[in-house]
């Protein structure tokens, strides 16, 4: 059964239990046509297990999916008819070459004959490797395996691509090529969902799901996030003697998170306006000279911190 | 060598060791049924080889004769047929190992003197069990000519005829002639390579493998504390072991032992620096646990079962093949063991096969730490 | 006051790459310092060739003091090297550990339980000490890695990549345990792949197919970046950028997820500018400001520019 207007993507209430563990507490989401969307969390956190489920690979314990309009549970097998999946370290085989690479992957997922030329240069293409399909795969270095490991996994050009930690230590040029050839295919109308743990990374996504201990945290645009979910502001110190006003900070009232930062400090105030000038009076009282003290846009991680610190999660094992 | 930091591989060995459920299982276990798997599995004494038998004259004369062969313990006779093609197909099929034909005019060629052929077929696939049947089959009809040729003498008045040869035959050192008291000894030493070796060949292997050495390597930890600190539980464990397969070769099978426990004990430790030493530099070398457990398998199993004198006897073996022997530490060690079960000599005889093994014990030493050094190739 | 690290020409040839190519820098104690670079720059080789568990082919290396070629083991005694697969015992509890490590460093009775009683509060696992290392969550891994590292007192700290996929909050943590070092005079040099992780570092090594592109702490490095970084938001960003990219000023047209990222030749300048392109096309943009630059940002331009497109 198939609903064609519906999301490509849906999840209600999602929960997957090994044993007495919870990966995955009841999340809900829904991807869009043309999305980019980003599970952002930690190892652990349950995003490779929300990933897998809704690839088929593993049964939701409760609640459920639709994944191109097929439920994940009932009918996994047409599922993965209709994704692409990309792991993390993509099981490209190193001893063969290019081309025999496609082709055994194009022989996976039935990738009829009569197309099979078209899609095999249109993944040379996208790869940048055209005219260099019997270059052995294990030469090639890591940024040109990423894109070519994208092209086998959308060789059957589905409509829905899963991405595990795509480019986790691949250098930023390397990384830059690959996303905009995921933008190129989302502009498409291909939706995807990418999980990871690397928060410049989500830089990249269109909307993110933060995920923490099997549950959202947190769901919206990068920007979004970094404004709105944010419990109270970010400062920048620049001040001297460092340790001395850190240990200061660490006790006033005020002060919700102070941490050393490289050569500065990182402040957590709830109000940046009212904290300023109370704090910079609270330091040149004891000594402390500040040169600067300043609102910052806080990242991803920061977002990411006051969240899970705030639910009173923090540091557990 | 500083002695905390022995100390230190030393314990972490212990305990990774204790909770390592399925390698102490194989530590107990694979030994006592290897023991029962050799002690009762392995037979050379050939007895109860079936028979078929085609009477071709059925008379009293033959049933007499048949009868030898029906009381001796070498053979039993399982079926009388009457015709060759069931013979036939009896050898075959396996039914029998030795088919007895007994020719229409038996008594009548006797009486006149003979001779007489009876026929005697045997399934040689099987060497050995064949050439046990044609020596018992002729010495059960040689027993059955003399008595014929007593009782003729008889009759014509030459009674009391001895015969002019007689051997008389003392076993010494396993009476009973027990294959099982042969056996069982030489599967202690089997035993204690194999473990030996294999448990010791997992275990630098396991380092690299679950990626704790590399850091291991940036201490002070020198090659020869990791080297003995990581043996010396295995040697633990290996002595306990023989222990029990010894206490299990003497009250279980009953196998005796004539020798010195201190004699025994030198050599057990002996042997067991080789293997383990062994073991240690499979382990290095190996850049898997999987290799690692294979080659030490092939490198201690293999010889000390084919080459060691265990089931086949070096003596037997090309000479070529016998020179290869002195280069098997377990052929020293088989000799030193059956030694102390059954024969009981004293130590000036076993002194070259105890220096041989000593000579073994510190070769392999010396490889070992040689072999090991802290750094990532 | 004299390094506690030292590199000369540092140099290693693995048989298809050259891996490190004549790394020569320096560590002082009290300062955290960063290798900084992608896969396959050099990261890992460097430090293990510092903790002298793989030898250099040419160049050399003093650690505490010590040739770590010459003299490897009389300098292990005072370095602590947790490289990426932490050497944790997995079958051991935290406390066996911890001990294992106590003892091969050879560290007093006395001191032992002290230091690891201080070393387990800081790092929020005094709770954990009886359970096995194996069942920790990769963070409190991470933790107890650095834990068995420092219960000796070593004046090096070598940390390979070991941040690598851990939770924001352990990540917090381990950084403020790290910090607290400082004050005892240790060195600190720690690589990572992540990028934005080089703020951290007082001092950092941005490391690129075996060489330093740059070698300074994080403010000074990105003012090696010409020009400005800008950050446009807007809900159509494949349109915005089309329409901004090879525009007068404009050096590097980027997409990310809810925007553009540019890098301009002159902020004041372009701004007013490029709001008026964008306005001409009639594209809505929620914001278009100058942003701090990131070491990301200076990487790729850097690696760009001696490159020409990528590796």
């Amino acid at each position: 059964m198939t609903d064609h207007d519906a999301a490509p993507v849906i999840a209600r209430d999602l929960v997957k239990r090994f044993g007495d563990f919870v990966a995955v507490d009841r999340i809900s989401l829904e991807a869009q046509r043309g999305e980019v969307v980003g599970f952002l969390g930690p190892n652990g956190a349950g995003k490779s297990t929300t990933i897998r489920m809704l690839c088929g690979l593993l049964r939701p314990t409760a609640g459920q999916a639709l994944v191109a309009g097929y439920d994940v549970a009932r009918e996994p097998e047409r599922v993965r008819q209709r994704i692409g999946y990309m792991s993390q370290k993509f099981s490209l085989y190193n001893d063969l070459r290019v081309i025999e690479n496609i082709r055994f992957f194009a022989s996976l997922y039935d990738v009829p004959t009569s197309v099979l030329r078209e899609r095999e240069s249109w993944v040379l293409d996208m790869a940048g490797l055209s005219g260099r399909g019997s270059t052995l795969t294990g030469t090639l270095p890591s940024g040109w395996k990423q894109r070519l490991a994208l092209g086998c996994a959308m060789l059957h050009r589905p409509p829905i691509l899963f991405l595990d930690e795509p480019t986790s230590g691949v250098d930023p040029i390397s990384r830059r090529q690959f996303w905009e050839l995921i933008h190129t295919m989302a502009a498409e109308g291909v939706t995807v969902l990418v999980t990871t743990h690397y928060m410049d990374e989500a830089e990249y996504c269109n909307r993110l799901v933060m995920i923490f201990q099997g549950r959202i945290i947190a769901s919206g645009s990068p920007t979004e996030l970094k404004q709105r979910a944010m419990t109270g502001a970010l400062l920048l110190v620049e001040c001297e003697p460092l340790g001395l006003a850190l240990d200061l900070l660490q006790q006033t009232p005020d002060v919700r998170d102070a941490a050393v930062f490289g050569n500065v400090l990182h402040v957590v105030v709830q109000d940046a306006k009212n904290a300023i000038p109370r704090l910079r009076n609270a330091l040149s009282q004891h000594g402390v000279t500040v040169t600067k003290m300043e609102p910052i846009r806080p990242s991803l991680e920061d977002v990411f911190v006051s969240l899970t610190t705030a639910q009173g999660a923090a540091g557990k094992a | 060598m500083r002695w905390h930091r022995l100390a230190a591989i030393v314990r972490k060995e212990v305990i990774q060791i204790s909770r390592d459920l399925p390698s102490l299982l194989i530590t107990v276990a694979m030994p006592l049924l290897l023991m029962l798997a050799f002690g009762y599995g392995v037979r050379f004494d050939i007895q109860h080889i079936p028979v078929y038998v085609y009477d071709r004259e059925g008379s009293q004369q033959s049933q007499e004769f048949l009868k030898h062969f029906q009381a001796s313990q070498y053979f039993n006779v399982v079926k009388t047929v009457d015709n060759y093609p069931t013979l036939i197909q009896a050898l075959d099929a396996g039914a029998c190992r030795l088919a007895i034909v007994i020719p229409v005019n038996f008594s009548e060629q006797l009486k006149t003197g003979g001779p007489v052929s009876v026929q005697a077929l045997i399934d040689a696939t099987d060497n050995n069990m064949a050439n046990v049947s044609i020596s018992y089959s002729e010495a059960v009809v040689q027993n059955y000519n003399r008595e014929i040729q007593i009782d003729w003498l008889r009759r014509h008045g030459q009674a009391g005829l001895q015969p002019p040869l007689t051997v008389d035959t003392r076993t010494w050192f396993n009476e009973d002639l027990e294959s099982t008291a042969t056996i069982v000894p030489g599967v202690v030493a089997i035993i204690m390579a194999v473990i030996g070796a294999f448990l010791t060949s997992l275990t630098i292997a396991r380092e690299w493998e679950r990626g704790t050495m590399e850091q291991l390597i940036s201490t002070p930890v020198t090659p020869l504390e990791l080297m003995v600190g990581k043996l010396v539980p295995y040697f633990v464990i290996g002595l306990l072991d023989t222990a029990l397969c010894a206490g299990m070769a003497i009250w279980w099978f009953q196998v005796p032992f004539h020798g010195q426990w201190s004699v025994f004990f030198l050599s057990c430790t002996l042997f067991l620096i080789v293997v383990l030493s062994m073991g240690y530099v499979v382990s290095v070398v190996a850049k898997s646990q999987l290799a690692a457990s294979q080659t030490a398998l092939i490198a201690t199993f293999l010889p000390a079962f084919l080459l060691s004198g265990f089931i086949y006897p070096i003596d037997q073996m090309p000479v070529v093949i016998q020179l290869i022997t002195h280069l098997i530490p377990a052929r020293y060690f088989m000799t030193i063991i059956r030694d102390v079960f059954l024969k009981g000599t004293s130590i000036p005889l076993l002194l070259n096969d105890l220096l041989a093994l000593a000579i073994f014990a510190i070769l392999l030493t010396v490889l070992a730490t040689r072999a090991f050094h802290k750094k990532l190739s | 006051m004299p390094a506690a690290i030292a590199t000369s020409d540092l140099t290693k040839r693995f048989p298809s790459v050259l891996a490190v190519d004549r790394l020569s820098f320096e560590v002082y104690p009290g300062e955290i310092f960063g290798l900084v670079g992608p896969d396959g720059a050099g990261k890992t080789t460097t430090v293990r060739m510092l903790a002298g568990v793989l030898t250099p082919d040419s160049g050399s290396a003093m650690v505490s003091g010590f040739d770590i070629v010459r003299e490897p083991e009389s300098a292990k005694a005072h370095i602590s090297y947790m490289p990426q697969r932490f050497g944790l015992y997995e079958d051991l509890t935290v406390e066996e550990n911890i001990r294992f490590y106590a003892d091969v460093f050879g560290v007093p009775r006395a001191d032992r339980e002290q230091r690891s009683r201080q070393l387990l509060d800081a790092a929020g696992m005094d709770q954990f000490t009886t359970r096995l290392a194996g069942k920790l969550s990769g963070g409190m891994k991470q933790k107890l890695g650095l834990v068995c590292a420092l219960i000796h007192r070593p004046l090096v700290i070598l940390l390979d990549e070991p941040t690598n996929g851990v939770d924001p909050v352990s990540r917090r943590d381990f950084w403020r345990i790290l910090y607290s070092l400082l004050d005892e005079g240790i060195a600190i040099l720690m690589s990572t792949a992540y990028l934005d992780e080089a703020e951290r570092c007082h001092r950092v090594a941005l490391l690129h197919q075996g060489r330093i592109l740059f070698c300074e702490t994080p403010a000074k490095l990105k003012t090696h970046l010409r020009g400005a970084v800008l950050s446009v938001v807007a809900p159509e960003p494949r349109r915005v950028r089309a329409a901004l990219d090879g525009v007068d000023g404009v050096l590097n047209a980027l997409l990310v997820g809810d925007g553009v990222h540019l890098v301009v030749d002159d902020a004041t300048r372009r701004i007013p500018e490029l709001r008026a392109k964008l306005q001409a096309a009639e594209l809505p943009f929620d914001r278009l400001e100058e942003v701090a630059p990131t070491i990301e940002d200076l990487f790729v331009a850097a690696t760009s520019g001696t490159d020409g497109k990528s590796t």
